[in-house]
């Protein structure tokens, strides 16, 4: 399967990231589907028989107070956990194996080597992904604002450039699900809006991405849904943050 | 697979920039090598004819412990910002990783017993008796021995709590019919007293085991949760 974007040019433009210049052919399709999806870790309980679905190219930014289960549940459409309970569909597969050029993560943690340079980090990274283009390594660390040529070390950024390295990494293979886990914690606000512009953009293009953030409001006017987790549940779904708050 | 050579020698190309910038693996065993080299000669006065029956044993025991060291290492730096991760979201095979890991350890270790044969054989007067060229398939078979278990051991133990421990409790016993044979083939060699041919086929039909099963089981051991 040919990887989209990997032989495109420079951009020094964050809505030119997304490099599929075709649009989305099969926009509002569940891309994403949990049925009664139980987590547990001994005998805690982190996600109590969540039911949902999520369809392409939207933007959903999931919310809820720490222990809710938001990264039980990226972890597991990430297939970096498994399910105790359920079935998880994505992109009509519930192989997690067989989706995962497809899918892009961004965890709270870097999840990039201290030692090396960003574009040294995202070179690697791109080759996991059979992408051989240099090029497209460099487009994407420069639509993040981050000098591709810098060769100081990642350990030695500072936590608002590691999170937009981190999602450079995460969007390096053009993927049509991109699951993040708090992008902009650390982030200053320029810097988190402007990825929050990129991340729009993605969606525009028919990426599918769901969110986790304390900074729900960040996403005010780019986002489809807001979810509110609770208790290892889904309990309510709305298009406006202040009417979810409001419930 | 066909991406697996490519993103084996990415991993390992990977993996030796970032040893070469930090100096973790190879400062950490070479250090507690020599250590163990001038303990035991402290410890042992012995003649040429006793060195040469006991520098085998002495030899592979100091190289089995110094690579603990590198293995336990070359996995921590997986676990920082916990970019392990990265690798199991992505679609590179698995193998690509173990054999990477296992390849870069074998270097590593092999660059110490480069560095400390020449002490050793100063230190206990060593001159191989019996046909010396074949030390160099004992040295290399065996030092794939030690790794190619301890690379998949310290990855089996890398989320556990106490993975320092951990990693020579299941390493060691494991290892002992290949240390056996390196003790045996290396003994026979410097003394002249046997053939160790015998030791060297068991070595290399410890490896073939030991690697394809390895092979088979790893991405079973990275996924797990």
């Amino acid at each position: 399967m040919p990887i989209r974007g990997a032989k495109e040019g420079a951009r020094s433009d964050s809505s030119e990231l997304i490099v599929n210049p075709s649009p989305p052919a099969c926009l509002n399709l569940p891309i994403i589907s949990l049925s009664d999806v139980i987590k547990q870790f001994g005998r805690l309980a982190a996600l109590r028989g969540i039911t949902a679905e999520f369809l392409s190219g939207r933007l959903y930014v999931i919310v809820g107070d720490n222990g809710a289960g938001k990264t039980t549940l990226l972890r597991i459409l990430a297939g970096l956990s498994q399910p105790t309970r359920g079935r998880v569909s994505i992109l009509d597969s519930t192989d997690p194996r067989a989706v995962r050029e497809q899918v892009g993560y961004m965890a709270h943690p870097s999840l990039l080597y201290d030692e090396l340079s960003a574009l040294e980090n995202l070179r690697y990274f791109a080759q996991l992904y059979r992408i051989n283009d240099e090029q497209r390594c460099r487009s994407v660390i420069f639509s993040l604002k981050l000098d591709p040529d810098l060769t100081r070390p990642v350990g030695e950024y500072s936590q608002g450039m590691r999170q937009r390295l981190s999602l450079a990494r995460a969007v390096l293979h053009d993927p049509k699900i991109l699951l993040l886990d708090e992008p902009f914690s650390n982030v200053d606000v320029g810097s988190a809006r402007h990825m929050v512009e990129l991340l729009a953009a993605m969606r525009n293009r028919g990426t599918t991405i769901l969110l986790i953030t304390h900074q729900a409001s960040l996403l005010e006017s780019a986002s489809n849904e807001f979810v509110w987790m609770d208790f290892g549940k889904i309990i309510r779904r709305s298009r406006e943050l202040e009417l979810l708050q409001a419930l | 697979m066909s991406s697996l050579p490519t993103i084996t020698k990415a991993t390992l190309a990977k993996d030796l920039r970032l040893e070469w910038r930090s100096k973790d693996v190879i400062n950490a065993m070479l250090f507690f090598a020599l250590l163990v080299v001038v303990i035991f000669s402290f410890s042992f006065n012995p003649t040429a004819e006793e060195s040469r029956q006991i520098a085998g044993g002495l030899v592979w025991v100091a190289f089995l412990f110094a690579s603990v060291v590198a293995l336990n290492q070359t996995w921590a730096r997986e676990l920082r910002n916990q970019v392990l991760d990265a690798f199991r979201v992505s679609p590179a095979p698995a193998n690509a990783l173990f054999l990477a890991k296992a390849i870069g350890n074998f270097l590593f270790v092999s660059a110490l017993e480069a560095l400390m044969t020449p002490l050793f054989i100063v230190f206990y007067a060593l001159r191989a008796l019996g046909p010396g060229w074949q030390l160099v398939p004992v040295g290399l078979l065996g030092t794939w021995a030690l790794v190619v278990n301890g690379t998949f051991f310290a990855a089996m133990s890398i989320r556990t709590r106490s993975r320092e421990i951990m990693l020579p409790l299941l390493l060691f016993p494991i290892t002992i019919p290949a240390l056996l044979a390196m003790v045996q083939a290396t003994s026979a060699i410097l003394t002249g007293e046997a053939s160790a041919k015998f030791w060297i086929v068991l070595l290399a039909v410890y490896n073939l085991v030991f690697t394809t099963v390895s092979l088979l089981l790893f991405e079973s051991v990275l996924h797990a949760e």
